[in-house]
Protein backbone atom coordinates (compact mmCIF):
# COMPACT_ATOMS: atom_id res chain seq x y z
CA UNK A 1 0.00 0.00 0.00
CA UNK A 2 1.16 3.40 -0.56
CA UNK A 3 2.35 5.35 2.26
CA UNK A 4 1.33 8.57 3.77
CA UNK A 5 4.71 10.92 3.30
CA UNK A 6 5.90 13.06 6.27
CA UNK A 7 8.52 15.88 4.27
CA UNK A 8 10.57 18.43 5.85
CA UNK A 9 10.60 21.66 4.60
CA UNK A 10 14.27 23.45 4.52
CA UNK A 11 13.77 27.51 4.09
CA UNK A 12 16.70 28.74 2.28
CA UNK A 13 17.93 31.96 1.56
CA UNK A 14 21.24 33.33 0.03
CA UNK A 15 22.18 29.38 0.16
CA UNK A 16 21.91 28.99 3.77
CA UNK A 17 18.46 27.39 5.91
CA UNK A 18 16.50 30.35 7.28
CA UNK A 19 14.35 29.71 10.07
CA UNK A 20 16.27 27.87 13.19
CA UNK A 21 17.42 24.71 13.57
CA UNK A 22 18.26 23.18 16.66
CA UNK A 23 19.78 20.20 16.63
CA UNK A 24 23.01 19.60 18.91
CA UNK A 25 24.09 16.79 16.68
CA UNK A 26 24.52 19.30 13.40
CA UNK A 27 27.81 21.38 13.69
CA UNK A 28 26.31 23.82 11.00
CA UNK A 29 22.91 24.17 11.75
CA UNK A 30 22.45 26.53 8.74
CA UNK A 31 24.05 24.27 6.65
CA UNK A 32 21.78 22.41 4.06
CA UNK A 33 23.34 19.25 2.84
CA UNK A 34 23.83 18.92 6.83
CA UNK A 35 20.62 19.44 7.81
CA UNK A 36 19.27 17.22 4.33
CA UNK A 37 21.61 14.34 5.98
CA UNK A 38 20.49 14.95 9.10
CA UNK A 39 16.86 14.51 8.34
CA UNK A 40 17.93 11.43 6.05
CA UNK A 41 18.85 9.88 8.86
CA UNK A 42 15.87 10.29 11.03
CA UNK A 43 13.46 8.70 8.02
CA UNK A 44 12.25 11.61 6.38
CA UNK A 45 10.10 10.27 3.50
CA UNK A 46 11.08 12.95 1.20
CA UNK A 47 12.51 16.46 1.30
CA UNK A 48 11.63 20.22 0.22
CA UNK A 49 13.92 22.99 -0.60
CA UNK A 50 12.13 26.46 -0.94
CA UNK A 51 14.52 28.86 -1.93
CA UNK A 52 12.35 32.13 -0.36
CA UNK A 53 15.09 34.79 -1.14
CA UNK A 54 14.23 33.53 -5.03
CA UNK A 55 16.57 35.86 -6.18
CA UNK A 56 18.02 35.35 -9.76
CA UNK A 57 21.62 35.28 -8.08
CA UNK A 58 20.66 32.84 -5.58
CA UNK A 59 19.13 30.08 -8.39
CA UNK A 60 22.88 29.26 -9.10
CA UNK A 61 23.70 28.45 -5.49
CA UNK A 62 20.47 26.52 -4.96
CA UNK A 63 21.05 24.12 -7.61
CA UNK A 64 25.08 23.62 -6.21
CA UNK A 65 22.87 22.57 -2.90
CA UNK A 66 20.97 20.42 -4.95
CA UNK A 67 23.63 19.09 -6.07
CA UNK A 68 25.82 18.61 -3.18
CA UNK A 69 22.37 16.82 -1.69
CA UNK A 70 21.98 14.79 -4.24
CA UNK A 71 25.57 13.22 -3.56
CA UNK A 72 24.82 12.54 -0.13
CA UNK A 73 21.25 11.95 0.38
CA UNK A 74 19.69 9.06 -1.63
CA UNK A 75 16.36 10.45 -0.79
CA UNK A 76 13.35 12.49 -3.26
CA UNK A 77 14.13 15.72 -2.96
CA UNK A 78 11.58 18.69 -4.16
CA UNK A 79 13.36 22.22 -5.13
CA UNK A 80 10.87 25.15 -5.64
CA UNK A 81 11.47 29.10 -5.39
CA UNK A 82 11.60 31.35 -8.19
CA UNK A 83 11.79 28.77 -10.94
CA UNK A 84 10.56 30.81 -14.15
CA UNK A 85 11.40 28.48 -17.31
CA UNK A 86 11.66 25.36 -18.49
CA UNK A 87 15.51 25.77 -19.09
CA UNK A 88 15.72 26.14 -15.11
CA UNK A 89 13.48 23.57 -14.23
CA UNK A 90 15.80 20.80 -16.36
CA UNK A 91 18.52 22.71 -14.33
CA UNK A 92 16.80 21.50 -10.80
CA UNK A 93 16.27 18.00 -12.50
CA UNK A 94 19.73 17.68 -13.82
CA UNK A 95 21.15 19.15 -10.34
CA UNK A 96 19.25 15.99 -8.54
CA UNK A 97 16.18 17.13 -7.89
CA UNK A 98 12.78 15.08 -8.60
CA UNK A 99 9.98 17.68 -8.50
CA UNK A 100 10.26 21.05 -9.21
CA UNK A 101 7.55 23.06 -7.37
CA UNK A 102 6.01 26.15 -9.26
CA UNK A 103 4.14 28.57 -7.60
CA UNK A 104 4.48 32.45 -8.79
CA UNK A 105 6.13 31.34 -12.45
CA UNK A 106 2.65 29.29 -12.77
CA UNK A 107 0.70 32.10 -11.96
CA UNK A 108 2.19 33.90 -14.25
CA UNK A 109 1.90 32.26 -17.19
CA UNK A 110 0.23 28.92 -16.48
CA UNK A 111 1.54 27.83 -20.03
CA UNK A 112 4.72 26.61 -18.09
CA UNK A 113 3.16 23.95 -16.39
CA UNK A 114 2.04 22.30 -19.89
CA UNK A 115 5.55 22.52 -21.26
CA UNK A 116 7.40 21.44 -18.20
CA UNK A 117 4.76 18.30 -17.61
CA UNK A 118 5.32 17.32 -21.37
CA UNK A 119 9.12 17.96 -21.38
CA UNK A 120 9.59 16.13 -18.44
CA UNK A 121 6.42 14.24 -16.83
CA UNK A 122 3.86 15.69 -15.07
CA UNK A 123 5.36 13.51 -12.09
CA UNK A 124 7.92 16.15 -11.66
CA UNK A 125 5.78 19.36 -11.60
CA UNK A 126 4.22 20.01 -8.34
CA UNK A 127 2.09 22.95 -8.53
CA UNK A 128 2.71 25.05 -5.69
CA UNK A 129 -0.59 27.23 -3.63
CA UNK A 130 -0.39 29.81 -1.43
CA UNK A 131 -4.28 30.56 -0.14
CA UNK A 132 -6.14 32.49 2.41
CA UNK A 133 -9.49 32.18 3.53
CA UNK A 134 -11.91 34.63 1.42
CA UNK A 135 -15.48 34.27 2.82
CA UNK A 136 -16.74 30.67 2.22
CA UNK A 137 -13.80 30.37 -0.45
CA UNK A 138 -9.86 30.73 -0.29
CA UNK A 139 -7.71 33.29 -2.46
CA UNK A 140 -4.92 32.04 -4.16
CA UNK A 141 -1.43 34.66 -3.18
CA UNK A 142 1.33 34.82 -5.29
CA UNK A 143 5.17 36.29 -4.33
CA UNK A 144 6.01 34.40 -0.91
CA UNK A 145 1.83 34.96 -0.22
CA UNK A 146 2.52 38.48 -0.51
CA UNK A 147 0.66 39.81 -3.17
CA UNK A 148 -3.48 38.89 -3.51
CA UNK A 149 -4.48 37.67 -7.15
CA UNK A 150 -7.89 37.45 -8.42
CA UNK A 151 -8.14 33.36 -8.28
CA UNK A 152 -9.88 31.32 -6.39
CA UNK A 153 -7.91 28.38 -5.01
CA UNK A 154 -10.40 25.18 -6.25
CA UNK A 155 -10.18 26.39 -9.70
CA UNK A 156 -6.90 27.30 -10.32
CA UNK A 157 -6.06 23.89 -8.62
CA UNK A 158 -8.37 22.41 -10.80
CA UNK A 159 -7.22 24.44 -14.19
CA UNK A 160 -3.47 23.33 -12.69
CA UNK A 161 -4.30 19.72 -12.66
CA UNK A 162 -5.54 19.94 -16.31
CA UNK A 163 -2.67 22.24 -17.32
CA UNK A 164 -0.45 18.96 -16.34
CA UNK A 165 0.78 19.62 -12.54
CA UNK A 166 1.17 16.27 -11.35
CA UNK A 167 0.79 17.17 -7.52
CA UNK A 168 -0.41 20.22 -5.10
CA UNK A 169 1.63 21.34 -2.93
CA UNK A 170 -1.01 23.30 -0.66
CA UNK A 171 -0.60 25.74 1.70
CA UNK A 172 -2.86 27.79 4.32
CA UNK A 173 -1.20 31.37 5.10
CA UNK A 174 -4.24 31.65 8.17
CA UNK A 175 -3.01 28.76 9.56
CA UNK A 176 0.76 28.90 8.66
CA UNK A 177 3.08 29.71 11.93
CA UNK A 178 0.06 29.03 13.80
CA UNK A 179 0.97 25.59 15.08
CA UNK A 180 -2.59 25.17 15.14
CA UNK A 181 -2.86 22.13 12.71
CA UNK A 182 -3.64 22.23 9.08
CA UNK A 183 -6.77 23.59 7.65
CA UNK A 184 -8.66 20.38 7.27
CA UNK A 185 -11.87 21.95 5.37
CA UNK A 186 -9.09 23.05 2.50
CA UNK A 187 -7.42 19.82 2.11
CA UNK A 188 -11.22 18.10 2.39
CA UNK A 189 -12.05 20.47 -0.77
CA UNK A 190 -9.02 20.61 -3.03
CA UNK A 191 -9.08 16.33 -2.37
CA UNK A 192 -12.62 16.38 -3.78
CA UNK A 193 -11.30 18.80 -6.67
CA UNK A 194 -8.21 17.02 -8.36
CA UNK A 195 -7.02 13.27 -8.61
CA UNK A 196 -3.90 14.03 -7.58
CA UNK A 197 -1.65 13.64 -4.86
CA UNK A 198 -1.88 16.33 -2.23
CA UNK A 199 0.54 17.57 0.07
CA UNK A 200 -0.46 20.25 2.72
CA UNK A 201 1.29 22.99 4.31
CA UNK A 202 0.83 25.28 6.88
CA UNK A 203 0.16 24.81 10.60
CA UNK A 204 1.53 21.53 11.69
CA UNK A 205 2.22 21.71 16.28
CA UNK A 206 1.84 18.18 17.07
CA UNK A 207 1.17 14.47 16.31
CA UNK A 208 -2.37 14.80 15.99
CA UNK A 209 -2.28 17.38 13.63
CA UNK A 210 -0.80 15.08 10.94
CA UNK A 211 -3.14 12.04 11.75
CA UNK A 212 -6.06 14.81 11.23
CA UNK A 213 -3.98 16.31 7.46
CA UNK A 214 -4.32 12.22 6.59
CA UNK A 215 -7.87 11.84 7.40
CA UNK A 216 -8.69 14.82 5.13
CA UNK A 217 -7.64 13.80 2.22
CA UNK A 218 -3.91 14.44 2.21
CA UNK A 219 -1.20 12.34 0.51
CA UNK A 220 2.10 14.04 2.21
CA UNK A 221 2.00 16.38 5.07
CA UNK A 222 4.90 19.12 5.07
CA UNK A 223 6.48 21.14 7.85
CA UNK A 224 9.64 23.43 8.70
CA UNK A 225 10.04 24.23 12.13
CA UNK A 226 8.06 21.72 13.82
CA UNK A 227 10.55 19.38 12.84
CA UNK A 228 13.93 21.83 12.88
CA UNK A 229 12.99 22.88 16.11
CA UNK A 230 12.72 18.88 17.48
CA UNK A 231 8.83 19.95 18.79
CA UNK A 232 7.80 16.85 16.75
CA UNK A 233 10.82 13.96 16.12
CA UNK A 234 9.61 12.16 12.94
CA UNK A 235 10.58 8.61 13.83
CA UNK A 236 8.10 9.38 16.76
CA UNK A 237 5.56 10.66 14.40
CA UNK A 238 6.08 7.45 12.21
CA UNK A 239 5.16 5.65 15.78
CA UNK A 240 2.01 7.68 16.26
CA UNK A 241 0.40 7.49 12.51
CA UNK A 242 1.26 3.24 12.27
CA UNK A 243 -0.18 2.87 15.73
CA UNK A 244 -2.99 4.97 14.64
CA UNK A 245 -3.60 2.71 11.65
CA UNK A 246 -2.88 5.00 8.86
CA UNK A 247 -0.24 3.65 6.29
CA UNK A 248 3.65 4.94 7.06
CA UNK A 249 7.06 3.21 6.27
CA UNK A 250 7.87 0.94 9.32
CA UNK A 251 11.43 2.80 10.88
CA UNK A 252 12.73 -0.49 10.53
CA UNK A 253 12.90 0.21 6.83
CA UNK A 254 15.62 2.70 6.96
CA UNK A 255 18.37 0.95 8.97
CA UNK A 256 18.54 -2.76 7.19
CA UNK A 257 20.43 -5.00 9.83
CA UNK A 258 24.19 -5.14 8.58
CA UNK A 259 24.01 -2.80 5.99
CA UNK A 260 26.76 -0.23 6.03
CA UNK A 261 25.50 2.84 4.41
CA UNK A 262 24.06 4.04 7.79
CA UNK B 1 33.76 -8.45 -4.91
CA UNK B 2 37.38 -8.90 -6.09
CA UNK B 3 37.04 -6.09 -8.73
CA UNK B 4 34.26 -2.79 -8.95
CA UNK B 5 31.99 -3.17 -11.57
CA UNK B 6 32.43 -0.52 -14.17
CA UNK B 7 29.31 0.90 -14.38
CA UNK B 8 28.34 2.58 -17.25
CA UNK B 9 24.43 5.50 -16.72
CA UNK B 10 23.02 5.90 -20.45
CA UNK B 11 22.28 9.36 -20.39
CA UNK B 12 19.61 9.82 -23.46
CA UNK B 13 18.50 13.27 -22.34
CA UNK B 14 15.63 11.47 -19.98
CA UNK B 15 16.08 12.71 -16.95
CA UNK B 16 17.56 12.61 -13.32
CA UNK B 17 21.36 11.06 -14.35
CA UNK B 18 23.54 13.06 -11.73
CA UNK B 19 21.30 10.86 -8.59
CA UNK B 20 22.02 7.53 -10.50
CA UNK B 21 25.48 7.71 -10.73
CA UNK B 22 25.81 9.42 -7.34
CA UNK B 23 23.79 6.18 -5.69
CA UNK B 24 25.98 3.88 -7.75
CA UNK B 25 29.11 5.46 -6.35
CA UNK B 26 27.98 5.15 -2.99
CA UNK B 27 27.84 1.18 -3.56
CA UNK B 28 30.79 0.53 -5.05
CA UNK B 29 30.21 1.00 -9.04
CA UNK B 30 32.99 2.50 -11.21
CA UNK B 31 30.82 4.94 -12.76
CA UNK B 32 30.81 6.83 -16.68
CA UNK B 33 27.87 8.69 -17.54
CA UNK B 34 28.22 8.15 -21.44
CA UNK B 35 25.75 10.34 -24.10
CA UNK B 36 26.94 8.13 -27.27
CA UNK B 37 27.51 4.63 -28.43
CA UNK B 38 31.03 5.56 -29.01
CA UNK B 39 31.53 6.81 -25.34
CA UNK B 40 29.86 3.47 -24.29
CA UNK B 41 32.93 1.46 -26.19
CA UNK B 42 35.85 3.83 -24.93
CA UNK B 43 34.65 3.08 -21.06
CA UNK B 44 34.18 -0.71 -21.47
CA UNK B 45 32.08 -1.08 -19.03
CA UNK B 46 30.92 -4.07 -17.02
CA UNK B 47 27.47 -3.66 -16.31
CA UNK B 48 24.98 -1.12 -17.85
CA UNK B 49 22.06 1.21 -16.58
CA UNK B 50 19.30 2.93 -19.11
CA UNK B 51 17.11 5.36 -16.39
CA UNK B 52 15.05 7.81 -17.13
CA UNK B 53 12.16 9.58 -16.48
CA UNK B 54 9.48 11.31 -18.51
CA UNK B 55 7.01 10.02 -21.63
CA UNK B 56 7.58 6.70 -23.29
CA UNK B 57 7.73 7.67 -27.10
CA UNK B 58 10.04 10.81 -26.36
CA UNK B 59 12.50 8.23 -24.33
CA UNK B 60 12.28 6.04 -27.00
CA UNK B 61 12.40 8.36 -30.09
CA UNK B 62 16.16 9.61 -28.25
CA UNK B 63 17.36 5.78 -28.08
CA UNK B 64 16.60 5.54 -31.63
CA UNK B 65 18.51 9.26 -32.34
CA UNK B 66 21.28 8.17 -30.44
CA UNK B 67 21.77 4.92 -32.23
CA UNK B 68 21.57 2.93 -28.94
CA UNK B 69 18.92 0.24 -29.85
CA UNK B 70 20.91 -2.61 -31.47
CA UNK B 71 23.28 -1.74 -28.70
CA UNK B 72 20.71 -2.28 -25.94
CA UNK B 73 19.44 -5.41 -27.99
CA UNK B 74 22.74 -7.24 -27.85
CA UNK B 75 23.71 -6.37 -24.53
CA UNK B 76 20.73 -7.46 -23.33
CA UNK B 77 20.30 -10.89 -25.69
CA UNK B 78 24.09 -11.85 -24.44
CA UNK B 79 22.86 -11.25 -20.76
CA UNK B 80 25.41 -8.73 -19.91
CA UNK B 81 24.63 -7.41 -16.49
CA UNK B 82 21.86 -4.81 -16.92
CA UNK B 83 19.70 -2.62 -14.68
CA UNK B 84 16.45 -0.30 -16.34
CA UNK B 85 15.18 2.21 -13.55
CA UNK B 86 11.27 3.50 -13.98
CA UNK B 87 11.29 4.52 -17.80
CA UNK B 88 14.12 2.35 -18.54
CA UNK B 89 11.72 -0.45 -17.43
CA UNK B 90 8.94 0.36 -19.53
CA UNK B 91 11.01 0.79 -22.45
CA UNK B 92 11.76 -2.71 -22.77
CA UNK B 93 8.57 -4.04 -23.08
CA UNK B 94 6.92 -4.16 -26.52
CA UNK B 95 4.63 -1.19 -26.24
CA UNK B 96 3.04 1.67 -24.57
CA UNK B 97 -0.05 3.60 -24.73
CA UNK B 98 1.21 6.60 -23.42
CA UNK B 99 0.18 9.70 -25.65
CA UNK B 100 -1.05 7.40 -28.13
CA UNK B 101 1.02 3.82 -29.08
CA UNK B 102 4.28 3.29 -28.97
CA UNK B 103 6.70 0.12 -29.34
CA UNK B 104 9.18 -0.43 -27.01
CA UNK B 105 12.04 -2.53 -27.59
CA UNK B 106 10.48 -6.08 -27.00
CA UNK B 107 12.79 -7.40 -24.70
CA UNK B 108 10.72 -8.33 -22.69
CA UNK B 109 6.56 -9.58 -23.14
CA UNK B 110 3.86 -6.94 -22.00
CA UNK B 111 2.95 -3.29 -22.36
CA UNK B 112 2.85 -0.39 -20.50
CA UNK B 113 -0.36 0.69 -19.59
CA UNK B 114 -1.65 3.98 -17.40
CA UNK B 115 -3.04 3.76 -14.05
CA UNK B 116 -6.84 4.35 -13.98
CA UNK B 117 -7.74 8.16 -12.58
CA UNK B 118 -10.81 6.79 -11.65
CA UNK B 119 -9.69 4.30 -9.31
CA UNK B 120 -7.01 6.57 -7.29
CA UNK B 121 -4.74 9.40 -7.29
CA UNK B 122 -2.85 9.26 -10.71
CA UNK B 123 0.67 9.74 -10.32
CA UNK B 124 1.63 7.27 -7.88
CA UNK B 125 4.42 8.93 -5.79
CA UNK B 126 6.05 8.21 -2.74
CA UNK B 127 7.11 4.76 -0.86
CA UNK B 128 5.03 1.17 -1.74
CA UNK B 129 5.87 -2.07 -0.62
CA UNK B 130 7.48 -4.05 -3.33
CA UNK B 131 6.84 -7.78 -2.68
CA UNK B 132 8.94 -10.26 -3.32
CA UNK B 133 7.43 -13.17 -6.27
CA UNK B 134 10.70 -15.20 -7.02
CA UNK B 135 14.00 -15.20 -5.36
CA UNK B 136 16.78 -13.31 -7.41
CA UNK B 137 20.40 -11.97 -6.57
CA UNK B 138 19.19 -8.51 -6.73
CA UNK B 139 16.87 -9.42 -3.11
CA UNK B 140 19.96 -10.27 -1.38
CA UNK B 141 20.13 -8.38 2.28
CA UNK B 142 16.46 -7.35 1.68
CA UNK B 143 13.58 -7.78 3.74
CA UNK B 144 10.51 -9.73 1.97
CA UNK B 145 8.57 -6.55 1.31
CA UNK B 146 10.88 -3.64 1.47
CA UNK B 147 9.43 0.07 0.76
CA UNK B 148 10.52 1.61 -1.99
CA UNK B 149 10.42 4.89 -3.72
CA UNK B 150 7.68 5.20 -6.95
CA UNK B 151 7.08 8.27 -9.36
CA UNK B 152 5.03 6.71 -12.12
CA UNK B 153 1.83 7.32 -13.79
CA UNK B 154 1.99 4.70 -16.18
CA UNK B 155 2.75 0.63 -15.28
CA UNK B 156 3.86 -2.74 -17.10
CA UNK B 157 2.16 -5.65 -17.45
CA UNK B 158 3.30 -8.87 -18.86
CA UNK B 159 2.29 -12.43 -19.39
CA UNK B 160 5.11 -13.67 -18.55
CA UNK B 161 4.97 -14.67 -14.48
CA UNK B 162 7.99 -15.68 -14.72
CA UNK B 163 9.98 -12.42 -15.13
CA UNK B 164 8.12 -11.11 -12.35
CA UNK B 165 10.42 -10.64 -9.60
CA UNK B 166 8.66 -8.27 -7.56
CA UNK B 167 5.37 -6.57 -7.18
CA UNK B 168 3.13 -3.58 -6.09
CA UNK B 169 -0.10 -3.72 -5.20
CA UNK B 170 -1.32 0.05 -6.77
CA UNK B 171 -4.85 -0.32 -7.91
CA UNK B 172 -4.01 -3.39 -8.00
CA UNK B 173 -0.64 -5.53 -8.01
CA UNK B 174 1.61 -5.06 -11.00
CA UNK B 175 5.10 -5.72 -11.73
CA UNK B 176 7.47 -3.70 -10.00
CA UNK B 177 10.29 -5.30 -10.75
CA UNK B 178 11.21 -8.18 -13.28
CA UNK B 179 14.37 -9.59 -14.55
CA UNK B 180 15.57 -12.84 -16.12
CA UNK B 181 19.01 -13.76 -16.25
CA UNK B 182 21.42 -10.97 -15.65
CA UNK B 183 18.98 -8.75 -16.90
CA UNK B 184 16.92 -6.84 -14.87
CA UNK B 185 14.38 -3.60 -14.47
CA UNK B 186 12.58 -1.81 -11.77
CA UNK B 187 9.77 0.51 -11.74
CA UNK B 188 10.97 2.24 -8.70
CA UNK B 189 13.76 5.12 -7.69
CA UNK B 190 16.35 2.80 -6.13
CA UNK B 191 19.04 5.71 -6.18
CA UNK B 192 16.13 7.98 -4.23
CA UNK B 193 15.13 4.78 -1.57
CA UNK B 194 17.44 5.20 0.75
CA UNK B 195 19.12 2.03 2.12
CA UNK B 196 16.68 -0.67 0.83
CA UNK B 197 17.64 0.95 -2.70
CA UNK B 198 21.07 1.61 -2.46
CA UNK B 199 21.55 -2.53 -1.15
CA UNK B 200 19.58 -3.02 -4.30
CA UNK B 201 22.53 -1.14 -6.26
CA UNK B 202 25.05 -2.68 -4.27
CA UNK B 203 23.64 -6.02 -5.39
CA UNK B 204 23.39 -5.36 -8.79
CA UNK B 205 27.34 -4.61 -8.43
CA UNK B 206 27.66 -8.20 -7.94
CA UNK B 207 25.86 -9.50 -11.22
Amino acid sequence: MLKKRIIPCLDMKGGRVVKGIRFESLTDAGDPVETAALYDRMGADELCFLDIGASVENRGTLFEIVEKTASRVFLPLTVGGGIRSTEEIRKALNAGADKVSLNSAALARPEILTEGALRFGAQCIVLAVDVKRDGNSWRVYSHGGTRPTDRDALEWIVEGARRGAGEILLTSMDQDGTKQGYDTELIRAVSRAVDLPLIASGGAGCLEDFARAFEAGADAALAASLFHFGTVDIRELRRFLAQRGFPVRPPSDNALSGDSHG
Amino acid sequence: MAEAPRTAVIDYGMGNIHSVSKALEATGHRVAIVSDPGGLAAFSPSHLVLPGVGAFGEGKSRLEEGGWIPLLEEWIQNDRPFLGICLGMQLLFERSQEFGSHRGLSLFRGEVVPFDPGKGKVPQIGWNEVVRKIDHPLWRGLPEAPNLYFVHSYRVQTPDVDIVLGETDYQGPYPSMVGRGRVAAVQFHPEKSQLAGLRLLENFGGF
